[in-house]
């Protein structure tokens, strides 16, 4: 809201055959700020980081980087740009260390050899600033559990200094407290001035970390949300696309008396958008640029 | 979904979210206190050393033992096995399958295989002696063709796998039969071509450094320089404030190499010297080992080989990086051949078949490089040579028949085949506590 948008997406679409994968989205995002993406599966989210990625090219609309127009066809020119990925299935390899799962594909060398001790030196600074806990960094990525997989994967990202971090369901196969630790993650990289794209499916993790929650729905925008002034049942209803959905239901069914009555209040006096048609919420803060 | 609500209370978005890395336990940017420095000193050292075999990183350690037992069981039983004689003998015979083995373990590193590594050492000697002998073309040159021969014909394969998608080991399957059959026709009506005289290839098996001085140097600039660079970079890696070994561990594996090259030497110079073969053999060695170890290509090799996606993802071109490995594959296959030739006095229309394939790839297997692909290191190719043509030396001192020989060795490849099943599914449990 207050610093430009490091990356902006103006009506992009994407359509793979029959499939119209995506339907004039726009997307910013800003430095220092964590964007969460949300919706339903089959929204569009992953296919919506893929082309900012670079591994599905957009076939229209405009990206702007810092204000420019910038094309991006493949992964290396959003590596070129600062935009770095970490995706679902981590991308490590088991077999190599850690040190060498971190500097894959850019490897210190000096003539020509590769420069061990520098990349050590260079993963143990890394690890340290980012408070990353791994027993040692020279043992096989086979042997870290699933929450040091992920923080690795994720400090991988960080080796070519981005400015944009896509995180594609970071915490999906993680137990509670490896869920903490990368969301630890997530706000230090937030806190050091990176721009952090958060697709999830988890609520509660996205109202605890994000700045901004972007919904999308049938691969169209439904609604750009502030965490801090939305409920979850808001979100829900833009990412079902209705007021009255099974997840609103449910909770009826199962909450007790007093919590909903103390839930409706609390709606009440925060927004009381339905969040349903998403035009509200779009607008309040598309105004900034 | 009834507590999604009463997260939001606890955090509502960034307000108290950007006190939370403060409370937070691993905000702390001071050096992690729960990393697993190692104990300073032997002790560390041995303790290390235990944890890797509990994790199931047994390395090389059941080959050098069976190395030493199956010496120790031969010299008991023939009293001949461990003559200078007889070792000189295995040194020259391993350099050919050992060549070999170094092209099928940078195949084994990408969890490929290598079907055709026989017929394509038949190939080449075929094409180098018809070229030398029939044709009169010089020599090195007829050497040079021959190797780029096993070089386009492991870039064929390579083609085939990783541009087409045809599994290497369809590919190489057809490779085996169909380059077998080009040698054949290469060698036309001739059923063998003896080596002439003069020809550098009979100097693969028939030369050696005959000076004692000869293997006494390259014992010394071996050790001193495995020396020299371990010191290096231990004194680097102090400079830089990483956890060095200990000068005892230096110490150790510097004797363990120096015993090794200058008994090795001392038992050549007792009789004929140094053999050309086992120079060359240590020199592709040397030299596979630095690219896989040391160079961006071989860290490459083993991104491919352990999960493919990630390679390509990392921006490195997975597809060039299988095709070379077969292009190389394919060239040290074709040396090998030549030393196949000088050892059995020329090229020969069966040259390459019967058990030789299986032996390399045995051979890389047992020295401890794993079948499913990204695990192993070059000198793998050593130690499995080692025990391959000890045991089929030891057999023969003893007069025992090809058929029993056949028979031990398909045992042995077993057993590694099983050690490297069973570690490789200890490293997944004991890696995931």
């Amino acid at each position: 809201m207050t610093a430009a948008p490091v990356l902006a997406l103006r009506g992009v679409s994407k359509r793979f055959g029959a499939v119209q994968a995506l339907t004039d989205v726009d997307l910013e995002i800003r430095p220092g700020e964590v964007t969460a993406l949300v919706g339903d599966n089959g929204a569009g989210k992953s296919t919506l980081v893929k082309t900012i990625a670079g591994v599905h090219p957009i076939d229209s609309g405009t990206i702007t980087w810092k204000g420019d127009p910038v094309r991006i066809t493949r992964p290396h020119d959003a590596q070129e740009l600062g935009i770095a990925t970490v995706y679902q299935d981590l991308a490590l390899c088991d077999n190599l260390d850690v040190v060498a799962n971190l500097f894959l594909g850019r490897e210190i060398r000096s003539r020509h050899i590769l420069d061990q001790v520098a990349m050590e030196q260079r993963a143990k600074e890394l690890l340290d600033t980012l408070s990353i806990r791994i027993p040692s960094v020279r043992i096989p990525v086979a042997s870290l559990s699933g929450g040091q997989r992920q923080v690795v994967a994720i400090a991988r990202a960080l080796v070519g200094s981005p400015e944009v971090v896509i995180l594609d369901e970071p915490t999906a196969a993680l137990g509670v407290e490896q869920t903490a630790q990368v969301l630890d993650l997530v706000e230090r990289l937030r806190d050091r001035g990176l721009a952090v794209i958060l697709i999830s499916h988890n609520m509660a993790e996205v109202q605890a970390v994000a700045d901004d929650i972007i919904v999308l729905r049938l691969g169209r925008n439904n609604g750009v949300f502030s965490a801090a002034t939305t409920t979850g049942e808001q979100i829900i209803s833009a990412i079902t696309g209705a007021a009255d959905n099974a997840v609103v239901r449910r909770q009826r069914r199962t909450t007790p008396e007093q919590e909903r009555e103390q839930e409706r209040a609390s709606e009440d006096s925060t927004d009381g958008a339905d969040g349903a048609d998403g035009a509200t919420g779009t607008e309040e803060t598309q105004e900034a640029p | 979904m009834s507590d999604v609500p009463r997260e939001k209370q606890a955090s509502p978005g960034p307000a108290t979210a950007q006190d939370s890395p403060a409370t937070a336990p691993g905000a702390d940017p001071a050096p992690d206190p729960r990393l697993l420095v190692r104990e300073r000193g032997l002790a560390g050292y041995l303790e290390d050393f235990r944890r890797r075999i509990r994790g199931g990183e047994l390395g090389s350690i059941p080959v050098v033992v069976g190395v030493i037992l199956i010496a120790i069981i031969f010299e008991a039983e023939t009293g001949s096995f461990l003559t200078p004689r007889n070792l000189t003998n295995i040194a020259i015979y391993i350099a050919g399958p050992g060549i070999m083995a170094v092209g099928i373990v940078l195949v084994l590193l990408l969890g490929e295989i290598d079907l055709s590594i026989g017929s394509m050492a038949g190939l080449s000697a075929a094409i180098w002696a018809v070229l030398s002998v029939t044709h009169g073309v010089n020599d090195l040159l007829a050497i040079l063709l021959a190797l780029g021969a096993g070089a386009v014909v492991g870039t064929i394969h390579g083609f085939f796998f990783a541009r087409i998608g045809v599994p290497a080991f369809v590919v190489t399957l057809a490779g085996f039969l169909g380059w077998s059959g080009l040698q054949i026709w290469v060698m036309g009506d001739e059923g063998t071509i003896n080596t002439p005289r003069d020809s550098l290839v009979r100097d693969f098996r028939d030369f050696y450094f005959s000076d004692i001085a000869a293997a006494y140097s390259l014992a010394t600039v071996i050790t001193a320089g495995y020396l020299l660079a371990l010191w290096r970079h231990e004194r680097r890696r102090q400079a830089a404030g990483l956890p060095t070994r200990p000068t005892s561990e230096i110490l150790l594996r510097g004797g363990l190499v120096a015993a090794a090259a200058f008994i090795t030497a001392y038992t050549l110079n007792q009789h004929r010297g140094l053999p050309l073969a086992l120079v060359i053999f240590l020199a592709v060695l040397l030299l596979a080992d630095f690219m896989v170890r040391r160079t961006t290509y071989g860290r490459q090799i083993f991104a491919v080989g352990g999960n493919a996606e990630a390679a390509r993802r990392a921006g490195i071109n997975v597809e060039r990086v299988r095709m070379t490995v077969f292009t190389i594959a394919g060239t040290l296959a074709a040396f090998g051949g030549l030393f196949f030739a000088a050892q059995s006095g020329g090229a020969a229309k069966n040259l390459g078949s019967g058990n030789l394939l299986m032996n390399v790839i045995a051979a890389a297997v047992i020295g401890g490089t794993s079948l499913f692909g990204g695990r192993g290191w070059v000198w793998s190719a050593l130690l499995g040579t080692l025990v391959i043509q000890s045991i089929t030396t030891g057999l023969n001192l003893m007069g025992m028949s090809s058929e029993i020989q056949y028979m031990i060795t398909g045992a042995v490849l077993l057993i590694a085949v099983v050690l490297d099943s069973v570690s490789r599914r200890t490293q997944r449990t004991a890696g995931r506590t």
